[in-house]
């Protein structure tokens, strides 16, 4: 049995975070999922490294590793932008006019779900119901929920994140 | 922790309790929160204090009251007596609601715009179980829920009952699961207490909640954490397991958030852990968070996930009751059903059978969404007709407008038209108009939505959900999508229509998982009630809700016959 772990891709100490969460859970394979969660937590996203680092720590080949994090939507492999903006596309919202606010970003920063304005500021992500359907249609702006939302709305939030900071 | 123990925590509980005359629950349950149901309850105490009242009363957090929609929502309750309730309570109100908590008979002026009537039908004609604490207690303190009786069940069943005598008593109330297929719960844990004898078993809580407009889950978990681990562990007693899981969608921060401090209070009492209640059973209880895969809710890909692989499902049998978790008999069950075993437990199984219908007991959780006026979560019993649930409880359709339907049970479920309003809900008169219980998300539609669009949203949801392990579902529900864009476009012809009737069959038939088998549902409740909705698309190229952006003139000389 090879006892020598892998040293982490760099000095960064976000890597003791992810260290961390596979030494909690003895270095099993089964812990691939909550890995790349904190990976994901802590950088923004996953990235060959990070991937190559956790397949590595919890022996699980590289390919089962890729599977995974390509498989669940949650895990994104690029990075984000400065700022992210999560359009619930449940049936609730569906019916309430989410694609119309999806259609106004477009039109007004030419990106769909699971792009980023080449400026980097924002990033549009799309999600498969919120929980918070009663308050239809709902988004997520840099984590926080906010509700009966309509497309000018939207637009305004987003015009604040590209002409700022 | 002994019974005296928990007694003594109820009592000090109830006495702290008691020394104010008035407690103000405010929801900070997610829904409310995203409307600043957190700075209402700052300000509250706030204004409390300056008003020298502090004594009197007291401020605490809480989960969902229900009226999602006109958060945040604040009770007040006075005396021991729930008195008030205030809907969309801004920052300005505050001092208002202060004010006429002690002025106790009469109104304070500014407040009652905002007070709602507790006799309306939303709350009168709701009968709660599962939902009893919920918007009572602060699930951050465990004592809370201690004090309205919590744990005792456990305690009861560890040291009063068998295993053999919990099963008997949950087979007695004909409790079915409630995450979906309503399969008998009773059945389901015997057959797992039964499993090859001496193994390790598991206990897992499906929390990933996938089907979109559901909500109740979230809610429970938010709102009553501690009756999930409580449901939890007398299943683990009952069929001799000791670990389990919480599976919950990583979508839910807040719910993961409840929970992580939940399990930390249940184990710092000796409610979770080594030797529960100075008994011999032990019981240790982590969180698996979910990673955003709709099929992952299917019990094998959610085993799979726990195992920190892709979620993918795989035939049964075996079923997971005899091969689940790293190949050892697991019982799977949703959060609404653990959440009815203390309730079960407490009352007994003969009390529970005697809520609901014949073959459908207990109350359901359902979360209301779409065009109705009440959005939000609420609690009746079994057999309840749909009309009661949407009219009264729901308080009907917005701006006066008409209903047109009703959507249950998700993607795998269907839509109900106007000549069913009369109907009970129960499992088996939903599948007899083509529809699913499902999880309880019913989403309400008037003649602004076109049931085309409809399905084909449905239809986009599952082919991009699927898992593409079998062919049937990938390329099966890839066609019928593009069938439904077409006929949207005003592009279809009457063939299309036959082919998509038969692409349901085929895929319905031939698919692994539920998901698969159950995506051609929405298409065919669809095509069984709104034929004329497909018709005037193909037909006459035109979409009566106004929905569809037909393309016109058609791009193909589609003129069948008019
Ligand atoms: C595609 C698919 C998704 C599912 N999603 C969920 C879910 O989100 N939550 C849930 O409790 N059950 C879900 N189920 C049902 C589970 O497979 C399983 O039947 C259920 O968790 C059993 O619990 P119960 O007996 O308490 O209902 C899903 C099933 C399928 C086929
Ligand atoms: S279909 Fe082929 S390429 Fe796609 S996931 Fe399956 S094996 Fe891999
Ligand atoms: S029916 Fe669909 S989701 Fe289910 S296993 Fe087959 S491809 Fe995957
Ligand atoms: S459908 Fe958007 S929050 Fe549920
Ligand atoms: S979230 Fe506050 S009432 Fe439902």
């Amino acid at each position: 049995m090879n006892l020598t772990k892998p040293a982490p891709p760099s000095e960064d100490k976000r890597w003791r975070l992810v260290e961390g969460t596979m030494r909690r859970n003895g270095y099993e394979p089964h812990a691939l999922i909550e890995t790349l969660h904190t990976v994901q937590e802590s950088f923004g996203y996953i990235d060959e490294d990070a991937l190559k680092f956790v397949s590595a720590s919890l022996q699980v080949p590289l390919a089962r590793a890729y599977g995974v994090a390509t498989f669940y939507h949650f895990f994104t492999l690029k990075p984000q932008g400065e700022h992210t903006c999560v359009v619930c596309t449940g049936t609730a919202c569906y019916i309430k006019g989410a694609n119309a606010i999806l259609e106004a970003i477009k039109n007004e920063f030419g990106i769909t779900p699971g792009e980023t304005t080449d400026d980097g500021k924002v990033s549009l992500l799309s999600a498969r119901c919120l929980g918070s359907c009663g308050l239809a249609p709902v988004a997520v702006f840099d984590g926080e929920i906010v509700g009966n939302l309509d497309a000018p709305r939207v637009i305004e939030r987003l015009r604040r994140w590209v002409g700022n900071d | 922790m002994t019974n005296e123990e928990l007694n003594a925590i109820a009592k000090a509980e109830q006495e702290s309790k008691e020394r104010f005359e008035h407690e103000v629950c405010v929801c900070t349950a997610a829904g409310c929160l995203s409307a600043g149901g957190d700075k209402v309850k700052d300000a509250l105490t706030g204004e409390i204090a300056r008003q020298g009242k502090d004594k009197k009363c007291s401020v605490k957090g809480v989960g969902c009251l229900g009226l999602c929609a006109k958060g945040p929502l604040v009770a007040v309750e006075s005396h021991g007596k729930k008195d008030k309730l205030y809907e969309g309570v801004t920052l300005e109100d505050v001092p208002a609601i202060v004010q006429t908590l002690e002025a106790t008979e009469t109104k304070g002026a500014a407040a009652a715009g905002l007070e709602r009537s507790m006799d309306e039908p939303f709350f009168a004609s709701q009968v709660k179980v599962v939902l009893e604490n919920m918007g009572k207690i602060d699930p951050e303190h465990i004592e809370d829920y201690i004090a309205v009786g919590g744990y005792q069940t456990l305690y009861k069943a560890l040291t009063e009952m068998s295993p053999t005598d919990v099963i008997g008593e949950v087979t007695k109330s004909g409790l079915r699961g409630r995450g979906g297929g309503g399969y008998p719960t009773g059945l389901k844990w015997s057959t797992v207490a039964k499993a090859n004898g001496g193994a390790t078993k598991y206990v897992i809580c499906n929390a990933d909640e996938g089907d979109p407009g559901a909500f109740m889950d979230r809610s429970v978990l938010e709102g009553d954490p501690h009756r999930v681990i409580e449901g939890m562990a007398i299943a683990a007693y009952a069929i001799g397991a000791h670990q389990g899981f919480i599976y919950v969608r990583a979508e839910y921060p807040l719910a993961i958030k409840t929970l992580k401090n939940a399990i930390r209070q249940a184990e710092k009492m000796g409610l979770l852990g080594k030797n529960i209640c100075g008994t011999t059973f032990s019981f240790e209880l982590h969180l698996r968070l979910g990673a955003g895969a709709f099929v992952t809710g299917e019990e094998t890909a959610l085993i799979a996930s726990v195992e920190g692989r892709r979620g993918m499902p795989r035939p049964r049998p075996p079923y997971p009751a005899e091969r689940g978790l790293w190949d050892c008999p697991t019982l799977i069950n949703n959060v609404e059903t653990f959440a009815n075993i203390p309730a079960v437990i407490r009352e007994g199984g003969v009390w529970f059978a005697a809520i609901g219908t014949e073959k459908s007991k207990g109350t359901k959780v359902f979360a209301l969404a779409g065009s109705i006026v009440n959005t939000g979560l609420i609690e009746v019993p079994m057999g309840t007709r749909l009309r009661d649930i949407i009219f009264d409880i729901g308080g009907g359709i917005p701006e006066g407008r008409r209903y047109k339907a009703v959507q249950t049970g998700g993607p795998s479920g269907g839509c109900i038209p106007e000549q069913f309003l009369n109907m009970p809900v129960d499992y088996e008169s939903l599948q007899q108009v083509g529809s699913i219980m499902g999880s309880g998300g019913m989403i309400v539609m008037d003649e602004t939505s076109c049931m085309v669009d409809v399905a084909r949203y449905f239809m986009e949801f599952c082919m991009s959900e699927s898992c593409g392990k079998c062919t049937p579902c990938r390329v099966g529900t890839a066609q019928m999508y593009d069938i439904l864009c077409k006929i949207t476009e005003g592009h279809a012809t009457l063939e299309d229509m036959d082919m998509l009737i038969e692409l349901s069959d085929l895929v319905k038939n031939t698919s692994l998982c539920g998901l698969g088998q159950s995506a051609p549902n929405p298409v065919l409740s669809t095509l069984r009630y709104f034929k004329d909705e497909y018709m005037a698309h193909i037909v006459d190229k035109t979409c009566p809700a106004g929905v569809c952006k037909i393309c016109s003139p058609a791009k193909e000389p589609v003129e069948v016959k008019s």
